[in-house]
């Protein structure tokens, strides 16, 4: 393998499911040895990628490489250097831990014992020995995560692929997955990580590449994209039948990004009587923000801070939720997109 | 030996085997993985042996005496038609099992390993001739108890196993192609109830081809299960063939050339839904 060459590449990557473009031109470079966070909604084409990365379909237009692997070429070859994790996890529920993690052993050509003495080692890394000879049907969803993750690792693959792999999973099971993957990383894994969650990629990821309708439309690291999006969120609930529009006024000269007579980012939403905007400063602005809106007259139910979501990015950067488009896949999304794009 | 926690920096060698090696090991390696869940689900093998039992019970007791069969009784004439509607429904467990598969993205682990392409479609054929072989073995118990006389000698009960076994596995990847064509566990099910239907009781299953109209004795005449149900008749009670033994060779080996091809192509572009 050379060094020089990134361990994942993808060039214009192009898939569609009929009229759907499920990826439309998507570009990607992964340095050996780092950790790219894959970030987007509900089809955005995130596990479409994983799976023309991972050899499950064949792209209609564009290449990738994994590995120093041609996806298409040497699809076999590139087998043997990945271990995938899927959406759902992927295990064998009527199967005991061990023999999952021995029956893909085998089928990476193992010798039994081999696939044997590589099983337990791995149940006992991903905390599972105990419960190694239960079938995995009993196992909580956190159990059969770490026993699906543990089998994308049977073959110590250079190149692993993560598709959202927390997502269903408590907080608590996700922040011991967390820790499972940060630990490989540090190993010198290189690998690609889908999310829906901003402070998963945050947590976990060298650079994020935010993904929407089938391409990539922004990159870098976690503290650039929060850049772009600027500080924190501030929301202000007004009383029933309050003044939105005063409150508006107060937050839009606490608010950044605002150009001549523009909106910036400050957002109304009569229905919950809330306006919000991304401000800088955090806390020691509250004073100064409750004293405006005083003045103004405006009566408050409520008043916070929030850290930037998936949602503020991709809001600063689409000019849309990404909420809405998780809600409805089936809708004909280009013709929809396409327009929202000029207004916007 | 122990295993480093790196295995490819340490430069573990795998065997290299041919590509048919492989399509072999990998095949029987999730052969057996079918084979030890289905102790772990019993009722499935026990609702599918349940259910040709009554088909047995219901032809033998209720209908058994109003269809006249020449040559020998009913309950003999009956038998080998129980055998191969029972078989023929298992091709059913096997799209079902595929769909299952599909749906818990098990097929998406499986494609991509570095293993051979059609070891997840042998490995559930064989699991379920296997199957098959044992639930066909609890009929002919259930046969001999409610009157069924066989009198083939050695060379009639090798031939007729021989067939039933060919046929199950012909079959098996009939219903493995319809689970890849479906992907949904409850589509299998429905679907195979409209192409299994016809081709069992259209057929010299449970009554001779005589009496039927003639389109549909036309169908029945010369559909792969009635030259199959005829051989394996003619086989067990020690009466000539004719034409139905090498014409239910031709059928199984005709359908194996169509459907393994076809499976393993579509197990290739297959994607969960």
């Amino acid at each position: 393998m050379a060094q020089s060459r990134p361990a994942i590449l993808a060039e214009g990557l192009e898939k569609s499911y009929g009229e759907t473009r499920a990826l439309d031109g998507l570009d990607l470079e992964v340095e050996e040895g780092t950790v790219l966070g894959l970030l987007g909604p509900n089809g955005a084409g995130k596990t479409t990628a994983v799976r023309i990365l991972t050899t499950l379909l064949k792209p209609d237009a564009g290449r990738a490489e994994v590995a120093g692997v041609d996806v298409v070429g040497q699809a076999g070859e590139l087998r043997s250097r990945i271990g995938l994790t899927g959406q759902y996890a992927a295990v064998d529920e009527y199967l005991t831990g061990r023999e999952n993690l021995e029956m893909v052993g085998r089928l990476y050509h193992l010798p039994k014992s081999y696939a044997r003495r590589r099983a337990d080692e791995l149940l006992e890394r991903f905390d599972l020995t105990g419960a190694a000879s239960r079938l995995a049907k009993t196992y909580s969803g956190g159990m059969r995560r770490r026993l699906d993750l543990a089998a994308s690792l049977v073959f110590s693959p250079p190149v692993l692929f993560l598709d959202e792999p927390t997502t269903g999973l408590d907080p608590r099971s996700r922040l011991a997955m967390w820790e499972i993957i940060g630990e490989l990383v540090s190993g010198g894994t290189t690998l690609l990580l889908t999310t829906q969650y901003l402070d998963e990629a945050d947590r976990l990821a060298d650079r994020i590449a935010v993904v929407d309708a089938g391409r990539v439309i922004a990159e870098g690291t976690a503290d650039d994209l929060k850049a772009r999006v600027g500080g924190e969120r501030l929301e202000v609930t007004v009383t029933e039948g309050g003044d939105l529009d005063a409150a508006a006024r107060v937050l839009r000269s606490y608010a950044m990004g605002v150009t001549e007579g523009g909106e910036g980012n400050v957002r109304a939403d009569a229905d919950r009587r809330q306006v919000s905007a991304t401000v800088e400063g955090g806390a020691r602005l509250l004073a100064a923000v409750v004293r405006d809106l005083d003045f103004a007259g405006v009566q408050l139910d409520d008043l916070g801070l929030r850290r930037p979501t998936l949602d503020d990015v991709f809001l600063s950067l689409t000019g849309r939720a990404a909420e809405q488009e998780a809600e409805d896949p089936a809708r004909p999304e280009q013709a929809d997109k396409g327009e929202e794009r000029e207004i916007a | 030996m122990n295993v480093p926690a790196d295995i490819r920096a340490a430069g573990v060698k795998l065997p290299r085997r041919s590509r048919f090696y492989w399509a072999l090991a990998d095949g029987l390696v999730l052969a057996k993985r079918n084979l030890i869940q289905i102790p772990r689900v019993p009722e499935l093998l026990v609702f599918a042996t349940i259910q040709p039992v009554m088909f047995v019970l219901l032809f033998r007791y209720v209908f058994g005496g109003a269809i006249d069969v020449s040559g020998t009784s009913y309950v003999n004439f009956l038998m080998a038609g129980i055998f191969i509607q029972t078989i023929a429904f298992g091709a059913m467990t096997t799209g079902v099992g595929l769909a299952e598969d599909l749906q818990k993205g098990l097929v998406d682990r499986f494609r991509s390993l570095p293993m051979s392409r059609s070891a997840v479609l042998t490995g559930r054929t064989v699991a379920d001739l296997v199957r098959n072989a044992f639930v066909v073995v609890v009929m002919l118990a259930v046969g001999l108890l409610v009157g069924f006389r066989p009198e083939a000698g050695v060379a009639g009960w090798t031939a007729a196993i021989g067939l039933m076994l060919l046929f199950s596995f012909a079959f098996s990847w009939i219903g493995a192609t319809i689970g890849l064509l479906l992907r949904s566990v409850e589509a299998v099910q429905q679907a195979g109830f409209i192409w299994l239907f016809p081709l069992t009781f259209a057929s010299s299953a449970f009554v001779q081809t005589d009496g039927m109209p003639g389109p549909l004795r036309a169908f029945a005449n010369h559909q792969p299960i009635t030259q199959v149900i005829d051989a394996v008749r003619g086989l067990l009670l020690d009466q000539p063939v004719g034409s139905a033994g090498w014409l239910a060779l031709v059928w199984c080996v005709g359908i194996l050339l169509v459907f393994v091809p076809l499976s393993v192509s579509l197990y290739r572009r297959v994607a969960a839904r």
